[in-house]
């Protein structure tokens, strides 16, 4: 909220923008007057513990007045300059030029294939086989992982309309399958993955068999609430899941058998190629892993959209009600929807394990499942490439925050970037959001239509009732 | 018997802590239809302020009467708390309003992140104890409540009265039970809507700020990320009492304090939560529109 980039929020909707410099100035004295008010107790005062245990109160008016500078300055540049530029912008562009269409923009899709899968072949020619580390397993992977789930979630929310707070369960089921199963009973990744994606479809059914009736925002907190019972009984299950300890010394993934990652072994990957041991080999191994589930993903979403069950969901979340009355079945269309959204959290769970070798019900926070939502909220409900595009730009921006080691020189060493991480996803949401509302990429037609565009498109209404 | 009359007192100062939450989620469901997803770290924030104001004015007066502490902590409290739901509709939920539905409840979990974030960043992460404010506690018939437990059912109920006149015998009241029929027509009538939406917020922050003040005042400890929770089980509370409704909202968080503290006593105390969302599911799929909710009618 403090962030001049907010205040920059509240500035779109009030008309009186173009006040001038006098106008801007009035609204910059007001906007740090809240500023003021809402952190004169918070960020002014700060408690602490003193020797004894006691809470004490530091203060910090310094820190105040530089933020509710910040502020006014802020919203003066805006209000003052900024704003009228933009309007001038608007106002002198000319009608939307379409058609043409760069080289680049045509062959989109080559091109991001052609740079992930050598990704990782410039990390290591940049910062070496052991500086690639960082960038392949907290770069690649990670924000990997997120656009897995994060279209895996797609199929649910943005193709079926459903909202489902509580996908991160059925993560977690992927990830307690394979690494409860792994270490039981010695089954190997390749293995356990189709059975942690068959397990989580189940549990998709399971779960969604009793919410069938339910739409809008019921849903969402009846999911919620079962991600919650789920992360619960794996924290109070100890005989099973070992509690809130979580379960470690996951097996890593084999490469088929034919050789392993493991330095000891007789197949170590090194060994077998004659190369020094290293960390990398796994994780670069691990991205093209990732980085392949993902193609399939996104190959199983963009053909099921085409199969009489994607028109289906399609259908369903412009209209149940009209949906039901051509005859379609909801009931399936709906546990569809779910099984499959489930099946590849599932997978990406099992992958999730192998990754950390270590699970523990830490990981699958209520917060997992509103980060992926907003991955795909964000990226344009329904819009594969979008969602790519904003998980890149949510969980690699928050990565990034890491690495500005640079910002302990500016506020002092005690200034830890990482803490802010959290704090700036959630302001980026509330921004994101409302700049645009439709996503990075909104393109929530109907695959299917009447070639007679109407003036108003009924998805502009009736979204979001599903 | 006595056991069980015990865990009544118990569960109605549960209760009343989350009946205050569940009326700021029910009054602003009730007139823009979303879910204010930050409202339980709006709770927090409230604690939070109870907490420095408690600190400040320890650090000030000495040996002033308790009730003195209490008033002032809940009063500035309110007045705080009510500012940051004021400003994240402000900058959050209004430039969405008339957008799709699910954009608002997009940018409140976003705010609910910032703000338990803010928190977490502004004052530590760690746990903020504070000495015990009132320590009486009373037997009768074989049953023991605190003090605490008295003030907190007493405040909870004047609030409720107080809220009740405000809601349902002044112009203001009447303005937000026009808004929630029909914001349209209400607007064509002179009513003037985004206030009205904007006194709904205050209002609901300042129940939340004075059950954040409550609470703290009962457990005497307060964290970054007590807002989650009790929210969550606050608009359990909501639902179960039929959302949109007022007397449903308290009757609901009663409920699920009761629920809450018996499952304690008679089950095992590491599935409560469980047992509260269990709550929370089975009545959202049987008894969709709750207790005291009207049901709602979809047509195409």
């Amino acid at each position: 909220m403090a962030t001049p980039n907010t205040q920059r929020v509240a500035a779109t909707d009030d008309e009186s923008g173009q006040a001038g410099i006098g106008g801007a100035f009035k609204q910059a004295v007001y906007a740090a007057l809240v500023t003021a008010a809402l952190f004169v107790l918070l960020i002014g005062l700060k408690t602490d513990q003193n020797i004894n245990n006691e809470l004490i109160l530091v203060q910090r008016w310094g820190l105040l007045a530089a933020i509710v500078g910040i502020v006014f300055a802020g919203r003066f540049v805006f209000a003052a300059f900024v704003q009228p530029e933009l309007a001038a912008r608007k106002a002198s562009r000319p009608a939307a030029a379409a058609g043409e269409q760069g080289f680049v923009k045509r062959n989109l899709t080559t091109i991001a294939l052609f740079a992930l899968f050598l990704y990782p072949v410039v990390a290591i020619m940049g910062s070496g086989l052991q500086g690639s580390l960082k960038w392949v397993d907290n770069f690649g992977i990670q924000i990997l992982i997120y656009v897995m789930l994060a279209w895996g979630l797609n199929v649910v929310v943005g193709l079926a309309g459903l909202l489902d707070l509580g996908y991160v369960a059925f993560y977690a089921v992927g990830a307690y399958s394979y690494a409860l199963l792994s270490e039981q009973f010695g089954f190997s990744f390749w293995l356990l993955l189709p059975m942690a994606g068959i397990l989580a479809a189940t549990w998709g059914v399971i779960l969604g068999f009793p919410v069938l009736r339910l739409r809008g925002d019921y849903l969402a907190i009846v999911t919620l609430a079962f991600g919650e019972i789920i992360r619960l009984v794996l924290i109070n299950w100890r005989e099973v899941t070992n509690g809130a300890a979580g379960i470690s010394g996951i097996p890593k993934v084999t490469f088929f058998g034919l050789f392993d990652f493991n330095v000891s072994s007789d197949i170590y990957f090194g060994k077998v190629f004659g190369l020094a041991a290293s960390g990398a080999y796994y994780k670069i191994f691990l991205y093209y892993v990732i980085l392949i589930l993902c193609l399939i993903t996104a190959f199983v979403t963009t053909r099921l959209r085409r199969m009489p069950v994607g028109r289906a969901w399609e259908a369903l979340r412009e209209d149940e009600i009209a949906c039901r009355s051509l005859g379609i079945n909801t009931v399936s269309t709906k546990l569809t929807a779910f099984a499959i959204g489930a099946m590849f959290a599932g997978f990406a769970g099992s992958f999730f394990a192998a990754r950390q070798g270590f699970v523990s019900p830490e990981s699958f926070v209520f917060m997992e499942s509103a980060v992926i939502l907003a991955i795909v909220v964000l990226g344009g409900m329904g819009s594969l490439p979008g969602i790519a595009v904003a998980a890149a730009v949510m969980v690699g921006g928050t990565e990034l925050l890491r690495e500005m080691g640079f910002l302990k020189a500016v506020f002092g060493p005690d200034f830890t970037p990482e803490l802010y991480r959290m704090l700036l996803f959630g302001l980026a949401m509330v921004v994101v959001m409302v700049w645009k509302p439709r996503g990075f990429v909104g393109s929530r037609e109907p695959s299917a239509f009447l070639h007679e565009r109407k003036a108003i498109s009924s998805d502009f209404t009736k979204e979001g009732h599903g | 018997m006595e056991y069980f009359v015990q865990q009544l007192v118990n569960g109605l100062t549960l209760g009343s802590i989350y009946g205050l939450i569940a009326i700021g989620y029910t009054m602003v469901y009730g007139i823009i239809g979303m879910v204010n997803f930050a409202h339980g770290d709006i709770f927090m924030v409230g604690a939070f302020v109870a907490l420095i104001v408690f600190l400040l004015l320890t650090s000030v007066f000495v040996g002033v009467h308790v009730v003195f502490f209490l008033l002032v902590m809940m009063v500035v409290a309110m007045v705080m708390t009510s500012l940051y739901n004021w400003a994240i509709e402000r900058l959050a939920y209004r430039p969405l309003r008339g957008s799709f539905r699910l954009a608002p409840l997009i940018t409140a979990i976003g705010m609910s992140i910032a703000l338990s974030n803010f928190v977490q960043v502004a004052q530590g992460p760690r746990n903020k104890p504070i000495p015990p404010l009132v320590n009486q506690i009373y037997e009768f018939a074989g049953i023991t409540f605190s003090l605490k437990q008295v003030i907190i059912v007493v405040v909870t109920a004047i609030l409720l009265a107080i809220f009740w006149y405000i809601v349902n015998k002044t112009p203001l009241g009447r303005a937000q039970r026009a808004c929630e029929q029909d914001r349209k027509m209400a607007a064509l009538l002179g009513v003037d809507v985004d206030r009205t939406i904007s006194i709904t917020f205050i209002m609901g922050a300042a129940l939340a700020a004075v059950a954040g003040t409550l609470y703290l005042m009962y457990y005497g400890v307060v964290v970054f990320s007590d807002g989650f929770t009790p929210g969550v089980k606050a608009f359990t509370a909501a639902v179960l009492g039929g959302i949109g409704s007022i007397p449903g909202a308290v009757i609901g968080g009663l409920l699920i304090g009761f629920i809450e503290s018996m499952w304690s006593a008679y089950f095992s105390i590491d599935y409560k939560d469980v047992a509260a969302f269990s709550i929370l599911a089975i009545v959202l799929i049987f008894m969709p529109s709750g207790l005291l909710g009207r049901p709602e009618v979809e047509k195409v």
